[in-house]
């Protein structure tokens, strides 16, 4: 069953010359207890749509077009007081700097307790109990007196823990997590992967994971979309784009990641940089970083295409050639 | 006993990590170390103590009269000799002590309750930004002497209107640097960690931000009170502060004025009182702005 759809979604910023488009016609599905994976480089929009499902821009200066269905109601039309209800207790999310996401002021037991004490009316004392199970759900060892320290008492690693903590208060049917593991040391990034695999198992959530590191979500994610310059040029299987990437970025992605067995002097990286969104090519958005490219790419914005049933492209030399082969 | 076997059978090692200094007490232990902290800190609580403890020292009659001692000197008798009505001046400027002090919190207080809920309306909600920021800065361009002469007229002479004129002429400082702060906070992750949990913007305006403002705030609040325990002696002395026979400093001065010759002693210790009270007031904020707010020292 669907739980999320999102439709063509557009999402344009206020800027001092205009509008620029930083997210173009997006689409895409989660059903319930899945998890999904969003991949690109900085500045492909992928947390621009992470944040548009939860209506956290800055309303004044941005534009959203299109539809985010949730459980059949469109999130972009929801009045905020409604929307209010459903973050925190149906869809919560965590973000990239567990260092600047935790109030220095409030101990983290009542940053935990907060959500509870919004969305399921409970006194400081039960959210405090609960906010020590959550704690010792999140592996933090000796919750009990932790649940009084204040964030700068903790490290990285456990801080991103109290996030996730804080996220899973009210057991969400939808976790977003943008970066999770971006701003930490490798080893930990692991462990923190580990443990948001076993508590979605446990909870029965689903989960978006957004990260620029094609190998890590392929790993996590049962689906993965691929987006470049605001939008999505590859929707497929996680082993699909892992074993048989066909947009040539997907590719270039995927041949970035270092590999441990090859005898390599000098890493690989996409030549190029993503185009500024105010001044995108004409035609296809990665043609001047494309090997492939043809004078046909410069013409028209590329269709989404599906390569396999359940495997969409934007990029029709890689799908034609296939065909002809 | 080995080494070993202490690991495996000795207690677990958290117990013997002595527990952390509290926050409170950090702080209070760089406060006291801080050298302007502990002059301007022992000033203004000699200053209080000798307020609350007017009725002990004197006896206890600011107003009483006795013609005999008009224009008394300062002698053992009167410390701070006598006025034109044989007012003794040392009682007087202790229980001035209490109305000035009295004064100056109440109107710093005033102007931080609506300076920080000015400020923070503003930075939280940009729609309203604009026009409460031109609200403020009108009311910044009448010098805030001016604007509490105007509020004052208005109330009538009373304590409480000085206080009200005072302490809203200081909002809009207030409300500047707390907006400014606040514009800050609101980007920063937590509060939108907080709004993913479903916070309302009431929830997220006194609980996230306002303690995040709390240190420029409280250091505004010192020199506020500095200010207006200054105002209120400006305000006296052109005769529109508490009305006499209220042994105000300012009023002390003010009826002073027309013997300063003669009987200098009238003008001269009101006046000391003032500026004792103005540079502790000073030195606590500078200490408390060096400790809770160490950006703006540099700054300087």
């Amino acid at each position: 069953m669907t739980m999320l759809s999102v439709e063509n979604l557009s999402v344009d910023f206020r800027v001092d010359t205009g509008w620029i488009r930083s997210v173009d016609g997006v689409s895409f599905e989660l059903p319930e207890n899945a998890t999904l994976g969003i991949v690109g480089e900085s500045g492909s929009g992928k947390s621009v749509t992470a944040l548009s499902i939860l209506r956290l821009h800055a309303m004044r200066n941005t534009r959203l077009t299109g539809r985010i269905g949730f459980d059949g109601k469109d999130l972009l039309k929801m009045p905020e007081r409604e929307l209010r209800r459903l973050r925190g207790r149906d869809i919560a999310m965590i973000f990239q700097d567990p260092m600047h996401s935790l109030n220095p002021v409030l101990t983290i037991g009542d940053q935990i307790g907060e959500t509870l004490r919004i969305h399921q009316g409970m006194t400081g004392a039960q959210a405090t109990a609960r906010a020590v199970e959550l704690l010792d759900m999140v592996r933090i060892p000796d919750a009990k007196s932790r649940v009084t320290d204040f964030p700068h008492q903790l490290s990285g690693g456990m801080r991103q823990r109290v996030m996730i903590a804080m996220a899973i208060a009210c057991r969400p049917r939808l976790l977003i997590a943008d970066e999770p593991t971006t701003a930490l040391d490798v080893t930990v990034q692991a462990q923190i992967l580990e443990l948001l695999r076993d508590l979605r198992e446990e909870i029965g959530m689903s989960v978006i994971l957004i990260s620029h590191d094609l190998g890590l979500v392929a790993e996590f994610a049962e689906r993965v979309i691929v987006m470049y310059a605001g939008e999505l040029v590859e929707d497929a299987p996680a082993r699909t784009i892992f074993e048989t990437p066909t947009h040539p970025y997907s590719e270039g992605l995927l041949q970035a990641i270092p590999s441990p067995d090859a005898d390599v002097t000098r890493l690989y990286a996409i030549p190029g940089r993503i185009p500024d969104p105010g001044r995108r090519p004409p035609g296809c958005n990665f043609a001047p970083r494309c090997g492939l490219v043809q004078p046909s790419c410069l013409k028209g914005t590329p269709p989404l295409e599906p390569a396999t049933p359940g495997h969409l492209v934007r990029c029709p030399v890689r799908l034609h050639a296939k065909v002809e082969a | 006993m080995t080494d070993a076997s202490a690991l495996v059978a000795g207690p677990p090692q958290t117990a013997e990590i002595p527990p952390p200094v509290s926050r409170w007490r950090v702080l209070a232990r760089r406060l006291w170390r801080h050298r302007s902290f502990r002059i301007g800190g022992g000033i203004v609580l000699v200053i209080v103590l000798l307020a609350l403890a007017a009725p002990l020292l004197t006896d206890g009659s600011p107003n009483q009269m006795a013609l005999r001692n008009r224009f008394a000197p300062p002698s053992a008798e009167h410390w701070f000799g006598a006025d034109n009505f044989g007012r003794d001046i040392f009682t007087r400027v202790l229980y001035g002590a209490r109305i000035s002090l009295w004064i100056g919190f109440a109107s710093a207080l005033i102007a931080a309750v609506g300076g920080a809920l000015v400020g923070m309306v503003s930075a939280w909600f940009r729609r309203l930004d604009a026009l409460m920021m031109r609200i403020m800065d009108a009311l910044l361009a009448f010098p805030a002497i001016l604007l509490a002469i105007g509020i004052n007229a208005a109330l009538g002479p009373q304590v409480s209107s000085v206080i009200i004129a005072l302490g809203s002429a200081y909002i809009p400082r207030m409300a500047r640097i707390v907006r400014a702060s606040a514009l800050v906070i609101r980007e920063l992750d937590y509060v939108d960690a907080a709004r993913v949990s479903g916070a309302g913007s009431g929830r997220i305006i006194f609980r996230h931000i306002l303690p995040n403002v709390m240190a420029p705030l409280l250091v505004s609040v010192t020199f506020v009170f500095a200010y207006a325990i200054l105002a209120e002696a400006a305000l006296s002395f052109l005769g529109i502060g508490p009305p006499p026979p209220h042994p105000s400093w300012g009023n002390i001065i003010a009826e002073g004025r027309d013997y300063s010759v003669e009987a200098w002693w009238i003008m001269l210790f009101p006046g000391l009182a003032i500026s004792l009270a103005a540079l502790g007031t000073n030195l606590l904020g500078d200490g408390l702005r060096d400790v809770l707010d160490p950006k703006l020292k540099i700054e300087q």
